[in-house]
């Protein structure tokens, strides 16, 4: 399983020198065992996955976008990958189930005048678009659990195993909603148990405690409370994910040494846009 | 231990947030959560007791009508609302642990989660003056 961070920024593309380290496109996370390709979210970084793909393989993967919600951030991406526009190219689009409205009219408020000039329904590839099923399901060599999580409106986390390996994507999470005593009560936290002991957990940590504190209900978390839920998951490896679009790579690196130290049990990272993880 | 369903997990954070009484309950009616309004109902606590079976709590909430003839199951909103997935309504006297008598009326409703699936209920309680 070979995973590529395309987009590791929250909320709005912040790209600017100050960023550069980390990245400011917005969630796209690919996933890929050669043959099938699985991008996790249509943030901005899923241009750059996109233009890649043109320029480096004369032959494509079977396609799946899988999004975890609707929020701009994780579709603004979408009119900009360029595999859409290839002429009968298959791609599968999955997302979570709604109670307003089906996936396709869904992405289609975004792809579709007057925010977007092409129509969904016009694009050359030949689109299939699939609610997500609950529980588990496979592609390729890729078996896929889904679950709803606490964020605002639909929202999905995904886990992806191939072998013995996890990974589990979580980019939007307020772990501490709902269970009183965070993060000490498993059994009433989100999330728990589509994370539980995977190898790579990449979550949200779009806030400090302070930050958190004046924005609880927003459906995302401090880094305190990334760290604590990998710690509750027991996951192996956090990459720390959807980074503040007004905070600078200095200053995610001052929060991270603020509240990361090297005798926690799980190795935590600062996701960072461009990097690649083989597993 | 298998975590709960999304839908339970906000119904309590919903029902935490709250100066009102409110049960939860599971598919089978065991009172999976009760806010801490709703602990003079039960006489008990929620840190104390966790979680109850059907059978454990029922023994605890004996609702009764004007003249202190107990209720039949059947005829309780929270029942109703299990078995025939429906909101349902009532009024109805109950004598806590602490031996105090409450005139409540009580609204109960299914969760039915996304993708129509039938999940628990939900039943919040208003205590009324006595007349």
């Amino acid at each position: 399983m070979n995973i590529t961070y395309w987009g590791t920024r929250g909320s709005l593309p912040t790209i600017k020198p100050e960023t550069l380290q980390y990245g400011g496109n917005t969630s796209c996370v690919s996933v890929s065992d050669g043959k099938t390709l699985l991008i996790l979210d249509a943030g901005t970084g899923i241009r750059n996955l996109g233009d890649s793909m043109v320029r480096d393989m004369g032959t494509y993967f079977d396609i799946h976008i899988l999004l975890t919600h609707f929020h701009l951030d994780h579709i603004q991406g979408l009119g900009f990958f360029k595999p859409l526009f290839i002429d009968g190219l298959k791609i599968h689009i999955w997302g979570p189930p709604s109670t307003f409205g089906t996936l396709r009219s869904n992405i289609s408020k975004y792809m579709s005048p007057p925010l977007f000039p092409v129509h969904l329904r016009d694009l050359p590839s030949e689109l299939t678009i699939s609610d997500v099923p609950k529980g588990t399901f496979t592609i390729g060599n890729f078996s896929i659990s889904s679950d709803f999580i606490c964020h605002p409106g639909p929202t999905l986390g995904y886990r992806i195993t191939e072998g013995d390996k996890s990974m589990t994507y979580i980019p939007d999470h307020e772990p501490n909603i709902g269970s009183v005593d965070f993060p000490n009560n498993p059994e009433w936290t989100s999330g728990f148990d589509l994370a539980y002991k995977t190898d790579l957990l990449i979550h949200d940590a779009q806030f400090s405690p302070e930050e958190y504190a004046q924005k609880i209900g927003w459906g995302h978390s401090s880094i305190q409370h990334s760290i604590d839920f990998a710690r509750m998951v027991e996951a192996a490896r956090l990459d720390l994910f959807h980074h503040d679009p007004g905070r600078n790579d200095k200053e995610l690196e001052a929060m991270y040494i603020q509240y990361v130290d090297d005798t926690m049990p799980v190795d935590v990272f600062l996701a960072k846009e461009g990097q690649k993880i083989a597993m | 231990m298998a975590q709960k369903e999304i839908e339970l997990i906000l119904s309590r954070q919903f029902a935490d947030s709250l100066d009102t009484p409110i049960f939860i309950t599971d598919t089978l009616g065991n009172l999976l959560f009760y806010n801490v309004p709703s602990e003079k109902i039960l006489g008990l606590k929620y840190k104390h007791t966790g979680p109850m079976p059907v059978e454990e709590w029922s023994t605890v909430f004996k609702p009764v009508d004007a003249i202190g003839n107990p209720l039949a199951p059947e005829k309780l909103p929270l029942v109703i609302s299990i078995r025939d997935k429906k909101p349902a309504q009532a009024d109805f006297w109950i004598e806590g642990l602490d031996g105090t008598r409450r005139y409540l009326s009580v609204t109960s409703f299914p969760i039915i989660g996304r993708g129509h699936r039938f999940l628990g209920a939900i039943a919040i309680f208003w205590e009324n003056v006595e007349e």
